[in-house]
Parts: C-alpha cells; structure tokens; sequence
C-alpha cells in the first residue's frame, strides 16, 4: 500500500486518458499509485461510472484518491461513482477542478512528495483561473 | 393506486421502448447543441432496462426504480446516467407498491432536488429539470384526466426550452447559440412522463 495520495484520469477517450497517465508515469514516476479510464460502456467517446469505480480501486491509498476529469459528464460521472463507493472510502476521494492533463501532473507532483489529499487537490486547483 | 409487479413490468417496458424509439431524435437534438450522444447513450441504458425488467420487476416498486436508477448509472454514460440515475434512485428510496398521487408527487419533488443537487444546476437553465419541474406542479394539482394533462405539460415545457439560453452542460459552451434549440434532456424526460402518463390511464 502506498503512502501516497492516488491520481485517478478520467477522460472522454481512453486515448487522452492513457496519454496523460503516460505522461504521469514519464514525469512523477510510478511512486504515486495511478488509475486512468476512457471511454463510455458502449466503447465510444464518454465516461462510465463503473470504469471509473475500477480506476479509483487501482489507485486506492488509504491517504485518498484526487480525480481529474475533463468535460462535464466526466464530473458527474466520477462524483456519482464516489458516492457508490464503500462508506468508508466516500470522504477520501476528490474531484479536482483542473484541467487534465497538466492538473494530473502537478497533482501527481504534490502527491509524489508526501502530500495530503487536500495539498494535492489545491495545487491541481492553482491551474484553474478564478 | 397499487403497482404490483404486472403494472411494474408494463411501466419500465414503456418507459424503456418509448426511449428506445425516441432515441434517433435525441441524437438529432443533442447533435446540434451539445455532443450527439445522449440518443445513443439513453438507447443503451434502457435496452440495458428493457434486458432486465423480468427480474426488476419482481422486487417492490421501490427496489425496483432503485435497481433501474443503478442500471442507468452503470450503463448510460454521459452526463444523464448519473442524472437519471440520480432521478430514478431517488424515486425508489421514497416509494412503496401503495402509492397515492401526494406520495407521487412528494417523492418526485424530493426526485428532481437530487437531479438539482447532481447537476449543480436548477429550473431555468435548458435543462431536463424544465420538464421535470412543470410536470411535478401538475401531478401537485391532481384532478380529473391527470394523465393527459401530465403529457401536456411535459411536452409544452419541452418546447419551452427552445428560446432559452443553456447555462449548464455542453450546450452552455454554445451560450447564445444554444437559443433556437429544443434541449435534449428536456425531450427525452418529456417521453419518459408520456410514457407513464400512458401507463397511469390504463391503470386509472
């Protein structure tokens, strides 16, 4: 188990979600416990709550999980998916409002350093213009 | 009204076929203000339903749209599974197989203040909640020939949403050019409340 805060990527398109864990992986190292997801359950462009469960037990760290999506169904899917979650988990799990890509790298960045949930969530956060 | 699970059976059907056959024309609608996929996201989680309505069935009503409401989350994708999701639990955390109209209709307006809450959106900003609100005022109202009336308000609150300016989901990226177009959520809660509506006055 991990001490670090785990990065989930949940995109529209595998591709873009891959993509990013990659770019993750290439800059953070595999010291941060990574899921990513893409694609809706039919196989096309969207998101799906069940893939996104999947992808948040990947990452789990018992010191939580901050998410990043890209567009609106994205955010709606992975806070549903949150809230299907065991009790227990529910309040460790995040949704960063940040752009994906480079939210995912500085939170990876943050997380790799030790930081909490809530430390990771904010630096992803100084990329989005108030 | 007592749904037992005949009437069960024959309201998830309904919904789901009308869904299912509308769902070329939600594509349509979505296509010019939003990403094109709520048509073949919707068809998938009510096939998803429709599969299923045997077993759904035969639980009590309220383990009934629960399960429906999970299997819309689970298959939907899309920002509308979790909302109809959402709309669907919901309805199954309040309601029993008795069910009297101020039961309905305490359960629906409990239904779209969990749609407002996943949506992070409200009346007012082109959205299925434009349908959803009128019709609950409605079935508030009660009286005589409640189902049609029902379908009247969910298909004249559908067209309302055509001057209005999308505030909330991809449609707000359009701003000013969301104006002109019928919003695709709108319409398909709109078929979703015909369909029941026409459940209900077999049932009346």
């Amino acid at each position: 188990m991990s001490e670090n805060v785990g990065i989930v990527i949940v995109s529209h398109s595998a591709d873009v979600a891959r993509g990013t864990a990659l770019m993750v992986e290439q800059m953070v190292g595999r010291e941060v416990p990574l899921g990513w997801c893409g694609g809706d359950p039919g196989g096309g462009l969207g998101t799906s709550v069940e893939a996104i469960m999947k992808a948040i037990e990947q990452a789990w760290s018992e010191r939580g999980v901050a998410i990043l999506v890209d567009l609106g169904g994205a955010e709606t899917n992975s806070e549903m998916a949150i809230e299907m979650l065991p009790e227990e988990r529910r309040g460790r799990v995040v949704v960063c409002n940040a752009p994906v890509v480079e939210g995912a790298v500085m939170a990876a960045t943050e997380a790799a350093s030790g930081a909490t949930l809530e430390a990771v969530r904010r630096t992803a956060e100084e990329l989005t213009p108030v | 009204m007592m749904i037992d699970r005949q009437a069960r059976k024959l309201l998830f059907e309904t919904v789901a076929q009308r869904v299912i056959a509308g769902a070329d024309e939600l594509t349509d609608l979505d296509r010019a203000i939003g990403d094109g996929d709520h048509g073949t996201n919707m068809r998938r989680g009510f096939e998803a339903v429709l599969a299923t309505v045997d077993e759904l069935s035969a639980r009590n009503l309220g383990e009934c749209l629960k399960g429906v409401g999970t299997t819309l989350v689970m298959r939907v994708g899309g920002a509308s599974g979790p909302l109809y999701g959402t709309l669907f639990l919901a309805l199954g955390k309040s309601l029993g197989d008795e069910v009297t109209r101020e039961q309905a209709a305490d359960a629906f307006a409990a239904a779209i203040e969990a749609v407002k809450a996943r949506g992070k959106s409200d009346v007012g900003q082109k959205t299925m909640l434009d349908v959803l609100f009128p019709v609950l005022e409605v079935l508030r109202e009660g009286g005589a020939g409640l189902p049609l009336r029902l379908k009247a308000a969910a298909r004249a609150a559908a067209e309302k949403t055509i001057p209005m300016r999308a505030i909330r989901g991809r449609a707000s990226f359009l701003g000013e050019r969301s104006i002109g177009h019928m919003d695709p959520g709108a319409r398909s809660s709109a078929l979703i409340v015909d369909a029941v509506a026409d459940v209900m006055e077999g049932f009346a």
